[in-house]
């Protein structure tokens, strides 16, 4: 956390109410958002107990597992979100727009355009929390491996048959949002967190309720009594005001209300099973369906404050304007997106549990580009994310005071005129340190050359915090081809600029080798010591409950 | 009880599900004798000694925790000088902590046929492709290795013993709840653990430090038994919140201090001498605080950039240019 942040945590405590972090919203919203609130069974591995899912905020889809236990319960409910979820995903991946691509031409060598589709827009999920991604991806591990009866006629328990292809698409959005800046999958409490500083701690800031609290208390109330009552605020029953935004339950709610729910539900279907005629089967099977009313009435009551506070956090966040960058960085997820679409399409294989080495090193090569990316986006878009950069001294403001022109030593002399600014800054400048200013969005370059003895008292480095040093930078391209340069692209004296120490644009790294040529230090290439089992589907236990 | 009765119950409590999956769970692993669970053992951590058919598995029982503990310290010299394999399914053990005993019951305990003690430590959170939650498993390292420390203390006295530095961890696999397992090695743990147990405050020097009279009784009034709390010195962290029943108590003291540490140990270190959120924001306006204290300097520097940065009309101030 840099001071800057620490001091608008402390200005919330202050204040009782969030601080903004952030005068731009830096991640893209869609107009259409698929938000998606699943809850799980306690102490179980991917088995869901229900969730609220939908792009209306009046009308979410509740789905249910009466018995999260049940094998063909859990398919059932599966199967729902399937029929819920791929629907909306692949209303995006039908409109596409015509793109341009580069790619390696495999005879030549060579990099070639190539025409290709890009999806117009992508589906962006939204869950509410930060376990909540995790979910998503446990969700996508435990489903994609699943064989359909299409797959295979003779698997033991086949799953419904969308069921797979949702694992894939849910995979393929975990993975994403892994990526620095990404806004496929979002958490509505990361969200809220890049933008506002509460006067909590950020272990606290992972609870949804507590946050909103912070940033939108209610009339008249400090933030940290609305936070108090959101994370510990029971009523008589005992139980929370504001449920956990899961995927995790409150214990209180298991114990006491949904654990005699669903033993009402057991007993219930085994009456139903030892019915012996139709009319006792009937009542029976009346019992059976109230037992299961009240388990969906149950949890779409811990379901339903989570969907309206995820709701609530894309309206506070909708009112930020969106950052000039954030819609190059969504076109990378359309891209991804696209992507995804296209292997789907293709008929390749789901995702491999482990990724091979090269896959892996391109992964975290991306990764990391795109978070140095975001970082320097981040500080172009918002003068407050800036501001933090400049305390760092990673960036400067100055006013240009004085131009000279002066040439390379080249055969050809081309012009690199030398600027002094004035700035009461103290970046971290060394000799010919690069700094980069934006010109028409386009970084331009120049190096520093030496600090100006202002006057006759030489101030150096030496002076107090609050004097003004004067420094002299050359100016290194963006000056077009001919020996004056272009209109504009000098700095004119009086102009007020901000430079950065950091490069706008991230070139990837050096490549790397295909897959094929994985080195025998990373395992050789894959394939040749364990082909096969990545295709595997989970082995299925006899045992109906898990 | 104490936190309820000072008023700010703790948000903990564990759900019946994961109670019955648990149990469900372990009791599958130590099926039949333990054979599943000494197969498992001999393929992560077998080395030259023989599988493992038969395993002997004392009886534990006794009366009291002592009691217990003394059955247990029994069962290790007497499995160990059988030279066989043999499995303690939860043994109790004693580990002094601050002056006073206290008794931990691991999982199971395992004597290798040569002497060898390893700790067993059998969890319900899935091993997903052979990885798992990393909280979870730094957790139960350092579980575990409080039992080693405890489990050292007996061998210390037992010929031809030694505790084994890798200890099981036993998990259900993907899915499923089929068992599988894992090493890992707490040596980092255990070297922590022991440095800290050292350093504890003995409990009878914390309750010599207390005033005459003072009482923990649930049945006082808030007010009493706050007073009581208070008396015993406490550093708050918002870590605490994940493992204090009383971390609700001692954050709203340290909110209504105004200390800065409510926000995260780490901000404590950025702030130097300034202790108090108010003195920090004093400080940032130039009403208090020396100038030429380096912490000070850097808080005006941030406050006034940051007041720049919101300031600006539309927000656009020093960032304008980059447009």
């Amino acid at each position: 956390m840099s001071l800057i942040t620490t001091l608008a945590r402390l200005e919330a405590v202050d204040s009782g109410r969030a601080q903004p972090l952030a005068t731009v919203r830096h991640r893209h919203l869609t107009d259409r958002p698929l938000v998606l609130v699943p809850l799980t069974t306690a102490g179980e591995a991917g088995a869901p107990l229900g969730a609220l899912v939908g792009t209306d905020r009046a009308a979410p889809r509740l789905i249910t597992v009466a018995q999260p236990r049940d094998r063909d319960l859990r398919f059932a409910f599966l199967a729902e979100l399937a029929e819920a979820v791929l629907p909306h995903i692949e209303s995006y991946a039908d409109a596409g727009e015509p793109a341009e691509r580069n790619e390696t031409d495999p005879g030549t060598g060579k990099k070639v355009k190539v025409e290709v589709e890009l999806c117009t827009d992508a589906a962006q999920l939204i869950v509410p929390s930060r376990a909540g991604i995790d979910f998503v991806r446990l969700l996508g591990r435990s489903m994609r491996f699943r064989r359909t009866v299409e797959d295979d006629p003779d698997t033991p328990y086949p799953a419904p048959a969308r069921v797979p292809l949702l694992g894939r698409w849910l995979t393929h959005y975990g993975e994403r949002a892994r990526v620095p800046g990404s806004s496929l999958l979002l958490a509505a409490t990361d969200l809220l967190n890049r933008h506002w500083a509460t006067g909590q701690s950020s272990l606290e800031d992972q609870h949804l309720g507590a946050l909103l609290a912070w940033i939108d208390p209610p009339e008249g109330e400090p933030g940290s009594a609305a936070a108090l009552r959101a994370e510990a605020g029971r009523d008589r029953a005992g139980q929370l005001f504001c449920p956990p935004a899961g995927p995790a339950t409150d214990p209180a709610f298991d114990n006491r209300l949904l654990a005699p729910a669903i033993e009402r539900y057991d007993r219930a279907r085994t009456a139903l099973a030892t019915a012996e005629d139709g009319l006792a089967a009937d009542a029976r099977l009346g019992e059976l369906s109230g037992a299961e009313r009240e388990i969906r009435s149950l949890l779409a009551g811990v379901l339903r404050p989570t969907w309206d506070a995820v709701w609530r956090g894309l309206d506070l966040l909708a009112e930020l304007p969106e950052g000039a960058r954030a819609e190059d960085r969504w076109t990378r997820d359309r891209w991804s997106f696209t992507g995804h679409r296209d292997r789907v399409r293709a008929g390749e294989p789901p995702q491999p549990r482990r990724d091979d080495a090269v896959t892996a090193a391109q992964k975290l090569a991306s990764r990391e580009t795109a978070q140095a990316q975001l970082e320097a986006q981040e500080a172009l878009d918002d003068p407050l994310v800036l501001a933090g950069r400049r305390l760092a001294g990673e960036a400067f403001v100055g006013v240009v005071t004085d131009v000279e022109m002066a040439y390379s030593e080249s055969k050809r002399p081309s012009p690199r005129p030398l600027v002094t600014v004035r700035t009461d800054e103290r970046p971290h400048l060394g000799e010919r340190t690069k700094v980069y200013r934006s010109l028409d969005g386009k970084p331009q370059t120049a190096e520093f050359v030496a600090y100006v003895p202002e006057e006759s008292e030489g101030v150096l480095d030496g002076g107090s915090a609050d004097e003004e040093i004067l420094l002299v930078l050359r100016i290194t391209d963006r000056m077009g081809r001919g020996k004056e340069p272009a209109p504009g692209s000098v700095p004119e004296p009086g102009d007020r600029f901000a430079w950065t120490l950091f490069e706008h644009d991230q070139r990837g790294g050096p490549k790397l080798p295909d897959p094929e040529d994985t080195p025998w230090t990373h395992g050789g290439p894959p394939g040749a010591a364990a082909d096969g089992p990545a295709e595997k589907p989970d082995p299925v236990t006899a045992e109906d409950l898990l | 009880m104490l936190a309820t009765s000072l008023g700010s119950p703790a948000p903990f409590g564990q759900s019946q599900f994961a109670l019955v999956r648990g149990n469900a769970f372990e009791k599958k692993v130590k099926a039949d004798g333990g054979t599943e669970l000494l197969r498992l053992l001999f393929e992560r951590l077998g080395s030259g000694a023989d599988a493992p058919g038969e395993a002997t598995v004392p009886d534990l029982t006794a009366a009291g925790p002592a009691g217990r503990a003394a059955r247990t310290a029994l069962a290790l010299r007497e499995a160990t000088a059988a030279g066989g394999w043999a499995l303690l399914d939860h043994p109790m053990l004693a580990l002094e902590v601050a002056g006073s005993p206290a008794y931990l019951e691991p999982d199971a305990v395992v004597v290798h046929p040569d002497g060898t003690w390893t700790v067993v430590e059998i969890k319900s959170f899935p091993m997903v492709d052979s990885s798992a939650d990393a909280a979870k498993v730094g957790a139960a390292a350092r579980q575990s290795a409080v039992y080693v420390l405890a489990l050292e203390r007996i061998a210390e006295v037992t010929e031809g013993a030694e505790v084994g530095h890798r200890v099981l961890l036993v998990c259900p696999k993907d899915f499923s709840n089929l068992p599988t397992a894992s090493v890992v090695d707490v040596r980092k743990q255990r070297a922590v653990t022991r440095r800290q147990l050292t350093r504890l405050t003995r409990v009878e020097d914390i309750a010599a430090a207390l005033p005459e009279g003072t009482t923990f009784d649930p049945g006082c009034s808030p007010e009493e038994l706050g007073s009581a709390v208070d008396a015993v010195p406490a550093a708050y962290a918002p870590e605490c919140l994940a493992a204090c029943e009383l971390a609700f108590h001692c954050r709203a003291k340290a909110r209504a201090e105004g200390a800065v540490e409510t926000l995260g140990r780490s901000v404590r270190g950025e702030l130097g001498g300034l202790t108090t959120v108010a003195g920090v924001l004093a400080a940032a306006a130039g009403k208090e605080g020396d100038p030429a204290d380096p912490t000070v300097a850097a808080l005006r520097r941030a406050a006034a950039l940051r007041a720049e940065a919101l300031e600006s009309p539309g927000s656009r101030g020093g960032g304008a240019a980059c447009h």
